[in-house]
């Protein structure tokens, strides 16, 4: 078993199609290549001569799984471009919207798509034969998720509620009373969460990464922050596209993206909870501490109980916004349209969603760049199965395509926001 | 029941945003109920596994945009006994359909640095117009309770209750203050197809039609409508083409408009 090739011809339990192909020669690995073939659906080119405000609903169609992400980094970017400044109440429902596609995301990641690996089901629904009580839990807690987002957004996928300067409508005090009953039953599901992923088996896999995240001064980073990394990056939004390239490469349809010296860099829970454990109010750091994490985490499978620690930290913070809310006089400020242009970042589920739009007197889009989190962790995906599948060359086929897959999935890749990606192909020679 | 004598469910994906298949997985209180009475037999974004067809129910997200997904519906289609279509992608061609009104080419070198790479048709379609569709589920996307009854009609071999009206009618029928008559806000709702609950009107937002046409619309005479609220020709070309811009109804009203401007 020399040379071979391993091919895992359509991905499971990830958002979207894509294939996976390793080839391994004289028993080392030669290339990795993570092939994402979902077609197309071109949203920079259309969103030209769209409105500026239509850019928050036609975005949200990248992805079915955080709309949100891209509602909000949208409105981030037009309300920049526009000079608008919305209001503090404002503020917080958004963060609390937040809360909500976090929740329903992380939690349908830990328990459908991600914990069967752990475990050895094919799928959730298997795993709820010998473990219903915990499937039960899981998915009461994604729906905990949606009911945010419903009641801020009209509904949980592609939420109607949401657009330049603020909302169309905003709840009354009232209106959350029931939701803040059902959230402190979900902060104490995902305290359980944390200490139940932290019972499952890691391998044993600690990378050297570049993490890049959000970081604000004064709260764990969803909205609003500087772009920082912990090998010393430290920069406004506007310059993203300074110290970020995107490349395309044969295989994808989606676009790779690098920093500009050429290296990977890795997204989402895990460089969030890297770069801004210190943020976290003290019920998350202890519940991740009693979880075994400490406050840096290099190792990606551990992922799962990040996901979890930041699934309690948004139910906790979901509380604290519900709590404090009163209702503002308007649910939204004022929009002047002018030429100009503005940038949008924000902490996806995934990690940061970064777009970019120019806009003509009228507010009319002349361009628009829309990079998802997905194909910033894509050349750090191939670059974690390089590194990973020489530890286990000698373990039967069939366990490896499996670890593949699960070192896939530990980064929740959505396909479909990629290609504005996943099949597993193991060549050996 | 023994799982194998289970109908088998299988869900397909097309160019889309996976929302629609989502709807399935957000039944968070329903979601091991169906699961007791069909098999999911393939659902790889839910599962590793897959059990081979035929299917006794394929439910299809997403549209055509490729020449290797025209043949995979076809192939699809002869393991199916029943085709259900969800979602505006699988019925209309989505919002991806944007691109039928332009070049594209254009589109791909706009968004690949090597558009050879890139292999895509010039029009996202909808799935009935490659293969016979058993049901169309309308709605960018679905509503989640709208899928549940048309598994079950099927699985018990009755019609699936899902009203053909106006949006209009559903605020009427909750009680929601017309936006458009009240508040002068332009709203697709009197020729957009049920199926929401008529969310925007109820947070002071028009519709905007993302449920697609309802059946016989009279574009027209919404298309003045809009007009004397003040929407220019440019808006109501834009308001007609979003998420079933390549819908007929929608599509020949956006046309008129187009020309109008020359
Ligand atoms: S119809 Fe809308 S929600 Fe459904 S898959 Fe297409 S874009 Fe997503």
């Amino acid at each position: 078993m020399k040379n071979k090739t391993i091919k895992v011809a359509c991905l499971s339990r990830v958002e979207g199609e894509g294939a996976l192909s390793v080839k391994i020669k004289d028993n080392k690995v030669v290339d990795v290549k993570l092939k994402i073939f979902e077609p197309p659906r071109f949203f920079e080119a259309f969103l030209r001569g769209r409105a500026y405000s239509e850019a928050p609903d036609i975005t949200a169609r990248i992805c079915g799984i955080c709309p949100v992400a891209y509602q909000m980094s949208a409105v981030h970017a037009m309300e920049d471009a526009l000079g608008v400044t919305i209001s503090s109440q404002v503020r917080a429902l958004r963060r609390l919207m937040y809360c909500g596609e976090w929740i329903e995301s992380h939690a349908l990641h830990v328990y459908m798509l991600h914990a069967p690996d752990f475990l050895g089901y094919p799928d959730a629904i298997q795993m709820a034969k010998d473990h219903a009580p915990i499937v039960k839990r899981g998915l009461q807690l994604k729906k905990a998720g949606n009911e945010i987002v419903t009641l801020l957004g009209g509904r949980e996928i592609h939420p109607i509620n949401v657009r330049v300067g603020g909302f169309y409508k905003t709840p009354t005090k009232q209106e959350f009373a029931p939701l803040a009953e059902k959230l402190k039953w979900a902060r104490d599901a995902a305290l359980e969460t944390v200490r139940w992923t932290s019972t499952l088996t890691f391998p044993d896999f600690e990378q050297d990464y570049e993490f890049v995240a959000l970081r604000h001064p004064d709260e764990y980073a969803f909205n609003e922050g500087r772009i920082v990394s912990n090998r010393g990056m430290d920069i406004p939004l506007c310059e993203y596209e300074n110290h970020f390239t995107e490349e395309h490469v044969q295989h994808s349809n989606a676009l790779h993206s690098k920093t500009k010296e050429g290296g990977a860099y890795f997204v989402g829970p895990l460089a969030r909870y890297n770069l801004n454990f210190d943020k976290l109010p003290a019920p998350a750091q202890e519940a991740a501490q009693a979880a075994g994490l400490s406050a840096v985490c290099r190792n990606p499978f551990k992922s799962i109980i990040v996901r979890s620690v930041e699934t309690l930290y948004a139910c906790d913070e979901a509380l604290r916004i519900i709590n404090e809310y009163e209702r503002p006089e308007e649910p939204s400020s004022p929009v002047q349209p002018r030429a100009s242009t503005g940038y949008g970042c924000t902490e996806a589920p995934r990690g940061i969603l970064y777009h970019r739009y120019q806009l003509d007197g009228n507010g009319s889009i002349l361009s628009a760049k829309i990079v998802p989190p997905t194909s910033q962790n894509q050349k750090t995906i191939e670059n974690d199965l390089l590194n990973f599948i020489p530890k286990y060359l000698d373990i039967p086929e069939e366990k490896l395509v499996l670890s593949c897959e699960q070192a896939i999935r530990n980064y929740d890749p959505c396909i479909s926001c990629a290609t504005h990606f996943l099949k597993l192909h193991i060549e050996r020679e | 029941m023994p799982a194998k004598r289970k109908p088998k469910l299988a869900v397909w994906k097309f160019a889309s945003c996976d929302g629609c298949q989502l709807s399935l997985l957000d039944c968070e209180d329903e979601l091991l109920a169906v699961t007791d009475k069909v098999a999911i037999a393939y659902f790889p974004e839910a599962s590793r596994a897959s059990v081979k067809g035929p299917y006794q129910i394929s439910l299809v997200e997403g549209s055509i945009t490729t020449r290797h997904d025209a043949e995979r519906i076809q192939k699809i289609r002869k393991v199916s006994k029943l085709l259900i279509t969800i979602g505006a992608c699988a019925t209309s061609g989505g919002i991806q359909a944007l691109r039928n009104f332009k070049d594209v080419k254009e589109f791909v070198s706009l968004v690949y640095a090597s558009p050879q790479y890139i292999e895509t048709l010039d029009k996202s379609t909808s799935i009935a117009s490659h293969v016979p569709v058993d049901y169309e589920l309308h709605g960018c996307p679905i509503n989640k309770m709208q899928l549940l009854e048309v598994i079950s009609a099927y699985l018990y071999g009755r019609k699936p209750n899902v009203p053909p009206h106006s949006v209009c009618i559903d605020c009427k029928q909750r009680g929601t203050v017309c936006v458009m008559v009240a508040q002068g806000i332009p709203c697709l709702g009197p020729v957009t197809h049920t199926g929401c609950g008529a969310i925007c009107p109820s947070y002071n937002r028009g519709c905007y039609g993302c449920y697609g046409p309802m059946e016989t619309p009279n574009t027209a005479s919404l298309s003045a409508w809009l007009n004397r609220l003040g929407v220019k020709e440019e808006g109501i070309v834009r308001a007609f083409r979003s998420f079933y811009a390549y819908s007929e109804p929608f599509r020949k009203e956006s046309e008129l408009h187009e020309k109008q401007d020359d």
